[in-house]
């Protein structure tokens, strides 16, 4: 017990006093501190991976752009400082912070900017590709142990995993879909465990975590996408009738489609809610640790010791905030699963199951309604 | 407002990193371990009925058993109170049979007795009447000794027949 304060006297003591030492000592960059340029680096995407501890050091990532003339593959190290790249006829550049396309890969075209076909491997496509590869990694490892063990259940880290799998297969798939259940469950089980893996990556801080990746608007709206797709691509005679030609009284779909069209905006709206729903959440949670980190600098800039103050309230409540996002990455995979589980179950209704169908409609509601 | 445009380059690595995944794990990682966690589900439920089915049979069981001991009971109950009954009869029938064979060897003894006192009383008549006789004889054989008391008695005896007749 004793040990544990002093270990926690020093650990405040440090956060108290680094500050101090380095308002005095830091003088690289301009000096002035842009909290929303921050924020913006950090939440965004970016052609480079940064490195622990050194703002100006990047993990270089390949630009894969078509230009004017055709493909060019380039290292992003080529472009950074604002460095001009020329592959034969073409010239690159980053675009500053004025352009319209700030932050992206431009090419000068007689003087003015013009956007390429951009398909870089940036931070956060890199970020994806590890997130794939651990998934994969996770589910090929627990089937090798299932190949080899069948029925035993696996113990430690596995025994975690199969806990997840059959959680969300049981509790959320099969209750949900029934008998359909394993047509879908591969589709439903392997966003779950994706979404989970990039939530917890975006958490980490440094090389393998730190992209904003659920956090990205693109991400989550493909994931959407691929539900909806997959709601009315599966989707029964029984629910496209109920779409187009619905039971409520005849002047309500006659002469003006009024229910049809509500019908319809409501396939449209379930992913457009799936996407900002998850965005959201998982933005705003990077959003809230960044700007508590940078309440320190804020603070140490008006006066060392308020910055220290600031520096233990911050820090503890940034610590704070990243277990509520281990929680909530947790909690957003899980509802993005279920929501997408409900949505598919509802374009599986037939004839004789409308009564089931109108029960998932409340529990939607109600759901929907507590989000 | 770039964090709520996606970005086009994103989109297509999104969606061919999610493509390649779904693939490897559509073909090799979920149908393994769904098929696992179904079959076990399976199992577990098959172990839960015959647990249960188990249990009910062996309730079952020990709901017979306990009729059997009841049944063993009353039948035992049953048979101490046939021999306890069989018991009294024999020893009722026994002690009739003893008073009925006691009292046919008290009347035979009885008649034996009463044929003996008749015995007895016929041949202490004999005696009487033959000492009676002997007496009667002396006694006459003395008193006859002298003709005049013959002749008195002789005269009495036929007054008295006269007197009679």
């Amino acid at each position: 017990m004793k040990k544990l304060f002093i270990i926690f006297a020093a650990f405040i003591s440090a956060l108290i006093f680094a500050p101090c030492v380095s308002a005095g000592g830091d003088a690289h960059g301009d000096g002035k501190l842009d909290p929303k340029e921050i924020i913006f680096e950090h939440l965004g995407d970016g052609y480079g991976w940064e490195v622990p501890f050194n703002h100006h050091k990047r993990i270089p990532l390949p630009v894969i752009v078509f230009g004017s003339d055709g493909l060019h593959v380039f290292s992003s190290s080529r472009i950074t400082d604002g460095k001009d790249y020329v592959d034969g006829n073409t010239t690159f550049r980053l675009a500053g912070k004025d352009s319209d396309f700030k932050g992206k890969v431009i090419e000068i075209v007689d003087g003015g900017e013009v956007k390429p076909f951009d398909i870089s491997i940036t931070k956060n496509v890199c970020g994806i590709f590890i997130a794939v590869i651990i998934v994969a990694g996770l589910m090929l490892w627990l089937r090798g142990y299932v190949r080899k063990h069948g029925y035993k259940a696996p113990r430690k880290g596995l025994g975690f995993l199969e806990l997840l799998v059959d959680f969300i297969y049981g509790s959320v798939i099969k209750s949900t879909l029934g008998v359909k259940s394993s047509k879908f469950a591969p589709y439903l089980l392997t966003v779950f465990f994706f979404i989970f893996v990039m939530n917890l990556l975006g958490l980490i801080v440094i090389f393998p975590g730190g992209a904003n990746l659920t956090g990205n608007i693109a991400v989550t709206l493909v994931l959407a996408v691929l539900t909806f797709m997959v709601t009315n691509l599966f989707g029964t005679r029984h629910y496209w009738k109920e779409i187009f030609w619905p039971e409520v009284p005849l002047w309500l779909k006659f002469p003006l489609p009024i229910m049809p069209a509500i019908e319809i905006f409501g396939m449209f709206t379930k992913p457009a809610a799936l996407t900002v729903r998850l965005f959201a959440n998982m933005m705003g949670g990077h959003m809230i640790v960044i700007v508590l980190t940078l309440l320190i600098f804020i603070f140490a800039a008006v006066s060392p010791v308020a910055g220290g103050a600031t520096t233990v309230i911050s820090v503890l409540f940034s610590i704070f905030m990243l277990l509520i996002d281990v929680l909530v990455s947790f909690i957003q995979a899980y509802v993005f699963t279920m929501l997408s589980t409900i949505f598919i179950s509802l374009a599986q209704v037939d004839e004789e199951h409308h009564g089931e169908a109108k029960k998932h409609d409340d529990q939607l509601e109600i759901s929907t309604q507590t989000k | 407002m770039e964090l709520f445009t996606p970005d086009f380059g994103l989109i297509f690595w999104m969606f061919v990193s999610f493509a390649v995944l779904f693939f490897i794990l559509w073909k090799f990682a979920w149908p393994v371990i769904l098929k696992n966690v179904d079959s076990r589900a399976d199992l577990i439920d098959k172990g839960v009925e015959y647990a249960q089915n188990a249990r009910q049979q062996l309730d079952s069981a020990r709901q017979q058993a306990e009729e059997y001991v009841a049944e063993a009971r009353r039948q035992q109950a049953d048979m101490m109170r046939d021999a306890d009954r069989i018991k009294t009869q024999i020893i009722e029938e026994a002690r009739t049979a003893a008073q009925v064979e006691a009292q046919k060897v008290m009347d035979s003894a009885k008649v034996q007795i009463m044929q003996q006192q008749k015995e007895a009383e016929q041949q202490f008549r004999n005696q009487v009447s033959e000492f009676a006789l002997d007496i009667a004889e002396k006694v006459v054989k003395n008193r006859m000794a002298d003709k005049e008391a013959q002749t008195k008695l002789v005269n009495s005896l036929l007054d008295e027949i006269e007197s009679k007749n």
